[in-house]
C-alpha cells in the first residue's frame, strides 16, 4: 500500500518536474473552415503540407458545416472566450466582421509579425472586396470565384449557334437571339437558367455595368447607405428576364445552385450562370453532352464593361491569442498565398489563384492552353481597374437583403408583382434592414 | 383502500424535486428569459455593443406586413398538416385494427415513417415533386395537365411542404390511435352489431366518442409539431419560397437569427412565437377539453 502511494508521488512529481522543452509541442493553430467534401481534402493537403513544413507551428483544421454554420460556430466561440485563429466568413458576412471589434486585421498583423508582403502583387478585385475605407486589407482573401455562363456545345451546334468566345463577352441582345434560337429550334425546352439570382442577375449585372447597388460607394463609406437596385437599367434587366420567363427563353430553377444546375445537368436549359467554382463539379459530373464557358453577357452600350464581383470567403484573424500564436498564423496565411499553394487551391478547385505571380507561373507553365476554361473567370475579372462601385459591396445584414431580393424576383417571374414595383418594394425592404443594421452599431 | 405515503421531514420532498427543477431553470426559464431580455436590444453578434432599445424589435416585426402574413401562413399551414394527419391517421388505425394476415408485420411497417427524419422525409417529396426531376410531378403535367410548379407557384408549394410534414406525423398518430381502439372493449362494440348498427354507425357512436382523449392529444401534439419541427422539411424543400409563400415562423426566426445574425428581431419572433403556442395551447385545453370525454 505504502510503496504504491510512494510510486504515484514519484510518478508524478518526475511529469512535473521534466522541463518542458522535452516534450517541446508546437504552437497549436486553430483554423474553423466551410470546406467539405473535395474542397475539404485540398485544404487538409495544404495544411498538412504547412505543418509538414516546419516544427514551430502545427494548424488544425476543422470543418464547422456549410458558410452560415461556420460564422455562427466562430460567433459562438468568441463569445464564450474560445474562438480560433483563423475562421473563413462568406462574402456577405465581410461588413459583420469588419465592424464587429473581434478582429485582428491582416495588414497589421502582418506588419507585426514582420512579414513584409506586396499586396499590388495580389488580384485587385478580390483584394478591394476586402479593404476597409483607407484601403487597408482586413482580411485575407482565400477562395474567391466569380459567375461566368456555362453553356452546352451540343445544343448550341443542333441550333445552329457558333461557339461563343471565351474573352470577349456577347451582349444581351446576342443572348436573347441565341435562346430564342435554341427554344424555336426545341434543342432544349428553355434557353438559359441562373444560379444565385441577386449575385449573378444584380449585384454582379450592377457591378459589369458600373451601375450603384448602394449609395455612399456601395456601402464602403458609411452605415448610412440606401439600396439604388430600382434604377431604370436594372429594372430593365429584370423585365427583360421576365420576357424570356414568359417564352421560355429564361427558366426559374430555384434560388441557390442546386435547381438550375440540375436543370442544365438534365439538359433542360443550354446556358447556364454560375460561379467559376463550377468548373470541377461540372467536368466530374457530365458525362453525356459537351459543355463550354464564357464571360457573363454585357449590355450593347457598355463599351468597356467593368470586372464583375466576387463571392466566395475570406479568412479573418480573431483577437484574444498570444503574440507567439499570431506569428504562426501570419506564417501559415504566407504560406497559403504561397505561388505552389495558390496553384495547387486553383487546379484542384476553380477558385481564383490569389496572386499575379501564380497566375502568371501557371500561365508560363501553359496551364490555360490545356485548361483555358480555367481562365475565362480571370479574364473577366481582370479586364478592368474596379471603380468605387465594381470593387465590391459592403452592405449590413447583406444575408437578409439577399433574400428579400430573391423573395421579390420570385414575385417577378409567378407574374405576381412587374419587375418595377418588386425592385422598388425589394430597396424599400433591404433599407429597414440596413437601418436596423445602421441602429445597431451607432 | 389507497395507500398513502408520509414523509415526516418538511424539506425532503422539495430535495427529491430539486434535481428536476434546476434542470428545467436552466434549460428553460434561463434561455427564454435570456431570449426576452434580447428582444428588447440591439446587438451586434459578437456581442460587443447591445444597446437597449424598447420595444422597437417588435414594432418593426408587427409593421411588417409580410410577418403578419407569415403569421397566417403558419396558421394555415399546421391546421392542414394537423388535419391530414390526424384524419389519416385515423383512417388507417380504423383499417389495421381490423383482423387481419400478418398484423404484427403491417402495423409495424406502418410505423417506419415515423423513423425519418424530417429533412429526409422532405428530400423524398422533393423528388416525386418537384417540377422538373419529380417522378409524380411529371405525371402530374402530363396526364393531368395540370400546371405544378412549386417552385414559382406559392399555393403548390404549400401542397408539396404540408404532404411531406403530415407524412411523417401519420404514423405517430397512428400509433395513439392504434392503442385507443384496442382499449375499447370488444363486446360494446359486437352488441352493437348485433343490434344491427352498420360499421359506420358504430364507428360514429362508440369508437369516436371513447377515442377522443387521444384525438384531443393528438390535436396539441400535431400543432406543436407543425409549429417547430417542421423546420427540416421547409429548410430542405422550399426554404420558405417561392415569394416567402412558405416562411413559418420558426423558419424565419432561424433565418434572422442564425443566417441572418440579427439577434435582436430574431429573439422578438421567439417570443413571439412562445406567446402564440402558449395562447393555442391554453385555448385548446380551456374550449376544446370540454367536449372530450376521459370516461367510457
Amino acid at each position: 500500500m505504502k510503496l504504491r502511494k510512494v510510486l504515484i508521488y514519484a510518478i508524478v512529481s518526475l511529469c512535473l518536474a521534466l522541463p518542458a522543452g522535452v516534450f517541446a509541442e508546437p504552437v497549436t493553430i486553430n483554423w474553423w473552415h466551410a470546406m467539405r467534401s473535395a474542397r475539404g481534402k485540398t485544404v487538409d493537403t495544404m495544411i498538412e503540407k504547412f505543418n509538414a513544413s516546419q516544427t514551430e507551428y502545427k494548424v488544425v483544421g476543422t470543418n464547422k458545416g456549410n458558410y452560415d454554420e461556420t460564422m455562427n460556430a466562430g460567433v459562438a466561440a468568441f463569445r464564450a472566450k474560445k474562438q480560433p485563429h483563423i475562421l473563413q466568413v462568406f462574402e456577405v458576412g465581410t461588413q459583420t466582421m469588419m465592424l464587429s471589434g473581434a478582429v485582428y486585421p491582416v495588414y497589421k498583423l502582418m506588419k507585426d509579425t514582420g512579414y513584409d508582403i506586396d499586396w499590388s502583387n495580389y488580384l485587385q478585385a478580390v483584394l478591394s472586396y476586402y479593404m476597409n475605407a483607407d484601403g487597408k486589407l482586413m482580411s485575407m482573401p482565400f477562395n474567391s470565384s466569380t459567375p461566368i455562363m456555362y453553356y452546352n456545345v451540343d445544343m448550341f451546334e443542333k441550333a445552329g449557334i457558333p461557339v461563343l468566345s471565351k474573352t470577349k463577352p456577347i451582349s444581351w441582345d446576342e443572348l436573347g437571339a441565341i435562346t430564342k434560337k435554341i427554344v424555336d429550334s426545341g434543342v432544349a425546352p428553355a434557353g438559359m437558367v441562373t444560379a444565385w439570382q441577386s449575385w449573378t442577375q444584380v449585384e454582379n449585372y450592377s457591378a459589369i455595368h458600373n451601375l450603384a447597388f448602394a449609395s455612399q460607394a456601395n456601402g464602403y463609406k458609411g452605415l448610412d447607405c440606401e439600396l439604388l437596385i430600382n434604377n431604370p437599367k436594372v429594372v430593365h434587366h429584370i423585365e427583360r428576364l421576365k420576357g424570356w420567363a414568359d417564352d421560355n427563353r429564361f427558366m426559374y430553377g430555384g434560388q441557390k445552385y442546386q435547381g438550375p444546375k440540375s436543370e442544365f445537368l438534365a439538359q433542360n436549359a443550354a446556358i447556364y450562370m454560375d460561379s467559376i467554382s463550377g468548373i470541377a463539379k461540372l467536368q466530374s459530373s457530365v458525362k453525356d453532352f459537351r459543355w463550354d464557358a464564357a464571360p457573363l453577357p454585357v449590355e450593347a452600350w457598355m463599351e468597356n464593361p467593368q470586372n464583375s464581383i466576387i463571392g466566395g470567403a475570406s479568412l479573418w484573424v480573431l483577437k484574444g491569442h498570444s503574440k507567439k500564436e499570431y506569428k504562426g498564423v501570419a506564417a501559415f496565411l504566407k504560406f497559403l498565398a504561397a505561388n505552389d499553394m495558390q496553384e495547387y487551391w486553383h487546379k484542384e478547385t476553380g477558385y481564383f489563384p490569389i496572386t499575379l505571380d501564380a497566375y502568371n507561373d501557371l500561365k508560363t507553365k501553359g496551364f490555360y492552353k490545356e485548361n483555358p476554361l480555367q481562365e475565362v473567370g480571370i479574364t473577366q475579372l481582370n479586364r478592368a481597374i474596379p471603380t468605387e462601385i465594381s470593387r465590391g459591396l459592403r452592405i449590413g445584414y447583406f444575408v437578409q437583403i439577399r433574400n428579400i431580393i430573391n423573395e421579390e424576383l420570385e414575385k417577378v417571374w409567378n407574374g405576381d408583382k412587374t419587375p418595377q414595383q418588386g425592385m422598388d418594394d425589394a430597396v424599400a425592404r433591404g433599407n429597414e434592414q440596413l437601418r436596423t443594421f445602421e441602429k445597431t452599431y451607432k | 383502500m389507497i395507500k398513502r405515503s408520509f414523509f415526516k421531514s418538511s424539506y425532503l420532498p422539495y430535495l427529491l424535486i430539486l434535481p428536476q427543477l434546476i434542470i428545467t431553470l436552466t434549460f428553460f426559464y434561463w434561455p427564454a428569459l435570456q431570449g426576452l431580455i434580447q428582444s428588447f436590444h440591439l446587438s451586434d453578434p459578437f456581442g460587443m455593443q447591445s444597446r437597449f432599445v424598447w420595444f422597437y424589435n417588435y414594432i418593426e416585426l408587427f409593421t411588417d406586413p409580410l410577418y403578419l402574413r407569415s403569421i397566417f401562413i403558419t396558421f394555415t399551414f399546421s391546421l392542414m398538416v394537423a388535419t391530414v394527419s390526424i384524419f389519416l391517421g385515423l383512417f388507417i388505425a380504423t383499417m389495421a385494427s381490423r383482423a387481419l394476415k400478418a398484423k404484427a408485420l403491417v402495423r409495424t411497417m406502418l410505423i417506419w415513417p415515423y423513423a425519418v427524419a424530417p429533412a429526409i422525409s422532405g428530400i423524398m417529396w422533393l423528388f416525386l415533386l418537384h417540377p422538373s426531376y419529380g417522378v409524380v410531378a411529371l405525371g402530374i403535367k402530363r396526364w393531368l395537365g395540370v400546371e405544378w410548379n412549386p417552385v414559382l407557384n406559392g399555393a403548390d408549394a404549400m401542397v408539396m411542404i404540408t404532404m411531406a410534414a403530415a407524412w411523417k406525423q401519420i404514423s405517430y398518430n397512428f400509433v395513439f390511435f392504434l392503442a385507443g381502439m384496442q382499449a375499447i372493449p370488444k363486446s360494446l362494440i359486437e352488441a352493437a352489431a348485433i343490434d344491427g348498427a352498420s360499421p359506420f354507425r358504430r364507428f360514429w357512436t362508440i369508437t369516436f366518442p371513447l377515442l377522443s382523449p387521444t384525438f384531443f392529444f393528438l390535436s396539441v401534439m400535431n400543432i406543436i409539431y407543425s409549429f417547430f419541427e417542421t423546420f427540416g422539411v421547409i429548410h430542405t424543400v422550399t426554404q420558405g419560397g417561392p415569394g416567402g409563400s412558405t416562411n413559418i415562423l420558426v423558419y424565419k426566426v432561424y433565418q434572422d437569427g442564425f443566417v441572418g445574425l440579427n439577434l435582436g428581431s430574431s429573439s422578438a419572433q421567439s417570443v413571439v412565437l412562445m406567446t402564440l403556442i402558449i395562447l393555442i395551447t391554453f385555448l385548446q385545453f380551456r374550449f376544446v377539453e370540454k367536449k372530450v370525454q376521459y370516461t367510457g
